[in-house]
């Protein structure tokens, strides 16, 4: 049996007599008898680390590790500098809990700090906060920031990835808010049934850019409409395409979130990864999580706290407007690392890279006969295909150990969301068409 | 110390990827952003000697001993880490097809089985994030049964005073009226107030049982009834399972719903802050409403599956995944027996700390304690001036992560103290021995702890300063 406690038997007969037990049974005597569970845990007996390394080990092994992919909605597989992973695999940064005794947390404090300037600077929005659970929270919790009592409707591009318009529909239907979906036309956000569905009941509007299908839409236009009529503009990012792309607050945003995966995350089938939180100075007060500003100490010193605090839970309770209490500050930081290795340089590049390689591969197979692209209009690093034979072409992807890109449902039956990122050489991409031209019999 | 953009030089900066192998298209000007974004310009070495000298000013569980109550600040193992760094779980995408995903899916089959197994459940969904939105995810489950049921009235949830001010935040967050109701003096319910309080409007009870003093509620069984003759549901708290796992039971306590910290009582790193990861558990009653997707097995083969009457998502794909790897490692490690001897020594370590203290501090509940114990500093204070905050700095010259202050609010001046079973009796011994030196100081010499700490990085900060006049980000 494993064990992590290191008193020995003949110490916890010494702490239970001094306690005044007999046994560890009796420490627990005060419990009522009914609640005891009177059977062991129905567990397996407890392994050493080498039976424990070797049984994940069996299991990692039955997940198919991709040498190529091409398939991002919401996950992407960018580079990850190897001072990322080394920086964050440090035991104090891993070990510690959210920095609450600020003189013996600066080392947190200060890396949380220099996130939030680094988010500020991506979104060219004035407050960060410290995190939030993923890109998909962080839209519900923007929403929230948004809902007053005459104003209590969200508007929602369809063109949004999927999960983020559930979990802000279902964050909504708890606060018993409503959520109305903004058509989409031609892969983009359309415009004219967004102007017929503002009123004055619209607290705010949200958009996704690029969006789940990889298009560019038409930012500021979205947020004129919604500023026009008194309501609040969100923009979800992808805060790589923010090395090259207009910011948020170019566009006209009040609130700037997104999921900082793509900022040196590994996929981890799906987390943890990083949801990002930005915004105007006039809604500082209503921004939710953690922040953590600069002040002095008693001798003067600069120094870091987590401040603004009675917006919080611990303090307002009921009346508080998040429940948040854990962030994900460790994958802030990653994401801090990841940011001062790449610099504004290095982000742009990977920016520039991945848009790039996915206009080259969306160009290559557009040569393929019944693989056009289905929407017009700028993209980013994702485009929508239609593609012959969707489940032949992925095996014969599978097959060369190339995760292929998502096959999409409902009316882009038939289509695939396709993904380049800077990890994808030419010759990749080239073997990939290769595969495809051959099973759509070209 | 310098922040990293105060260390920055025009010019500098990491070589990371090679040069394009594709012609870079021109993007309309209308679509690029009109200024590049400030950030650093550093050597590798730069950002490596930066974070070195922040991890130096970060106070960790390998750096000390960490008794922040309610916070279970265990040791983190090192197998869980690297298990979790296996290419096989860290290389994988959340949307490639399940037959090349089954290890991943093995995962949360297996760890759902073994934590319904812990807390009595029938199923359970890892999808919330942290502890505070398996809060939210439960609360939901219980809105969407009743509504199920058209028993459309049951609006409000009831909070124990003492509870955690995530309790009643997620509360209102699910659309519910707070109630709550004062504790007795020994910190536990009072029957009577919940007797009162309940109701054809009652949704349901939040509790953490043992509770946030530290107590176990010996009426725990008449508590739960109560709500269910009522017609309401039990929401459990899992913040403080690790005094309990392998002893007792929240489903057999009479809870429908849980949420589980797998960052406190399952052995996962808390990162500063965070990832955690709340699964929350629940009975076969509110099972079709779990969000979706959650894993079944058919033959042998694991398929993603989204139960009928399920409330949506409450988060991007299937949670804090690797968090969940540690956990299973963990879980792996311990087995039964090791589960329960953990909880069984966190009560060990807690009672003999507030045992050897209890002489010279005032404790708030003189009885037995769990796997935690709150002291009250209010006599020394009104008798020296020294107050749990001085206490706390005291500590932080020792080496010492103060426990949680002013917490739970039905204490004054509070200490709460959590030194998990993962601390030897030794390091409790030199923390006794601290504690009770530093009782000494605030009565002999009060104004070295009121001007402590003096050999941290920095000292007491002005907090009132950075909330009135806020400095969020470096200025340029």
């Amino acid at each position: 049996m494993g064990s992590y406690v290191p008193s020995t038997l003949a110490q916890r007969r010494e702490m239970l007599e001094a306690v005044g037990c007999c046994s560890m049974e009796e420490l627990f005597g005060h419990l009522p008898q009914q609640v005891l569970l009177d059977r062991p845990l129905h567990l397996a007996r407890g392994l050493s680390e080498l039976e424990v390394r070797r049984a994940m080990e069996a299991i990692a092994s039955r997940n198919t590790v991709f040498s190529t992919v091409f398939r991002g909605a919401g996950a992407y597989r960018h580079y990850i500098p190897a001072i990322v992973k080394q920086v964050v695999s440090k035991e104090e940064f891993v070990t510690s809990y959210t920095p609450y005794q600020a003189e013996i947390s600066q080392g947190v404090l200060q890396s949380i700090f220099e996130y939030q300037t680094m988010i500020c600077e991506l979104t060219g929005m004035d407050v960060s906060n410290a995190s939030v659970y993923d890109g998909s929270t962080a839209a519900a919790e923007a929403v929230a920031m948004c809902q007053d009592r005459k104003r209590v409707k969200t508007l929602l591009s369809a063109a949004a990835h999927p999960d983020l318009i559930q979990t802000v529909k279902t964050y909504c239907e708890g606060s018993g808010m409503p959520v109305e979906i903004i058509p989409a036309k031609d892969g983009k956000t359309d415009l004219d049934a967004l102007h017929s569905l503002l009123d004055d009941s619209v607290c705010c509007v949200l958009i996704q850019q690029p969006n789940y299908w990889g298009q560019l839409e038409d930012a500021d236009q979205v947020g004129a409409l919604a500023h026009e009529s008194g309501a609040k503009y969100i923009m979800s990012c992808n805060p790589i395409s923010l090395g090259m792309l207009q910011t948020p607050a170019e566009s006209g945003a009040d609130i700037a979130v997104g999921d900082g995966q793509p900022l040196g995350l590994s996929l981890s089938f799906g987390g943890p990864y990083l949801g990002f939180m930005a915004c105007t100075n006039a809604l500082i007060r209503k921004i939710p999580g953690r922040i953590v500003g600069e002040t002095t100490d008693v001798d003067g010193k600069r120094a870091y706290v987590l401040t603004l605090q009675a917006r919080e839970q611990h303090i307002r309770r009921e009346k508080a407007s998040s429940n948040i209490c854990s962030n994900q500050a460790l994958c802030a930081l990653t994401a801090s690392v990841y940011l001062a290795a790449m610099g504004a340089n290095g982000l742009e590049n990977a920016a520039a890279q991945s848009f790039a390689k996915a206009h080259y591969f969306a160009k290559e197979m557009a040569k393929i006969p019944g693989c056009k692209r289905r929407f017009s209009g700028e993209f980013f690093h994702e485009f929508v295909a239609e593609c012959p034979d969707v489940p032949k072409a992925m095996a014969a992807l599978e097959a060369q150990s190339i995760l292929g890109g998502l096959p999409l449902n409902g009316d882009l039956s038939g289509c695939v969301l396709w993904c380049a990122t800077e990890q994808n050489s030419k010759e990749e991409i080239d073997r990939a068409i290769a595969v495809i031209k051959e099973v759509c019999g070209a | 110390m310098k922040l990293m953009f105060e260390s920055s030089i025009p010019g500098r900066g990491c070589s990371i990827l090679p040069a394009c192998d594709v012609p870079i298209p021109a993007l309309p000007e209308s679509l690029c952003r009109k200024k590049a974004p400030n950030l650093p310009q550093l050597s590798e070495n730069d950002i490596s000697r930066h974070y070195t000298a922040l991890a130096g000013r970060t106070h960790g569980v390998n750096n000390g001993f960490y008794p922040l109550g309610s916070c279970t600040m265990k040791y983190n193992p090192k197998i869980n880490e690297e298990m979790a760094a296996l290419p096989g779980f860290t290389a994988i995408h959340p949307l490639q097809p399940e037959h090349t995903a089954q290890g991943a899916m093995a995962v949360l089959y297996q760890t759902e089985a073994a934590l319904c197994e812990i807390t009595g459940m029938d199923a359970m969904t890892f999808q919330p994030a942290a502890g505070a939105h398996g809060e939210f995810t439960g609360l939901l489950l219980i809105k969407a049964y009743h509504k199920y049921r058209g028993d459309n009235q049951r609006t409000k949830i009831i909070v124990p005073d003492s509870a955690h001010g995530t309790n009643p935040a997620s509360a209102t967050m699910a659309g519910f009226t707070v109630v709550s109701i004062p504790s007795q003096a020994d910190g536990c319910v009072d029957l009577e107030k919940l007797r009162a309080a309940v109701g054809k409007d009652t949704a349901g009870l939040m509790l953490t049982n043992p509770n946030t003093v530290g107590l176990f509620d010996k009426n725990i069984l008449e508590i739960t009834q109560i709500v269910h003759d009522a017609g309401g549901l039990n929401y459990y708290d899992g913040a403080n399972l690790n005094a309990v796992m392998g002893v007792s039971r929240p489903g057999d306590m009479g809870f429908d719903v849980v949420h589980l910290n797998l960052h406190k009582t399952f052995s996962t790193p808390h990162g500063g802050g965070g990832p955690g990861s709340g699964p929350v558990g629940c009975k076969a009653l509110l099972a079709p409403f779990l969000p979706g997707p959650v894993v079944k097995e058919l033959q042998g083969q694991y398929h993603f599956q989204t139960p009928e009457q399920s409330i949506g998502r409450v988060k991007s794909f299937y949670g804090n995944f690797t968090v969940v790897v540690k956990a299973l490692a963990y879980i792996l490690t311990m087995g039964a027996e090791g589960i329960r001897e953990a909880a069984q020594n966190a009560v060990l370590n807690a009672n003999y700390m507030m045992k050897k203290l209890g002489g010279v501090y005032t404790m708030a509940y003189d009885e037995r304690c769990m796997h935690e114990f709150v002291m009250s500093l209010e006599p020394l204070k009104k008798e020296t001036g020294i107050s749990a905050m001085d206490i706390a700095k005291g500590l932080l010259d020792n080496g010492i992560h103060p426990p949680t202050m002013y917490f739970p609010l039905i204490v004054h001046e509070a200490l709460m103290v959590e030194p998990t079973e993962t601390e030897s009796k030794e390091t409790l011994d030199e923390a006794i021995a601290v504690f009770l030196r530093l009782y000494e100081t605030a009565k002999k010499d009060p104004q070295t702890l009121h001007d402590a700490p003096h050999h941290t990085p920095v000292r007491r900060l002005d907090e009132v300063g950075a909330a009135r006049n806020p400095k969020l980000r470096y200025p340029f």
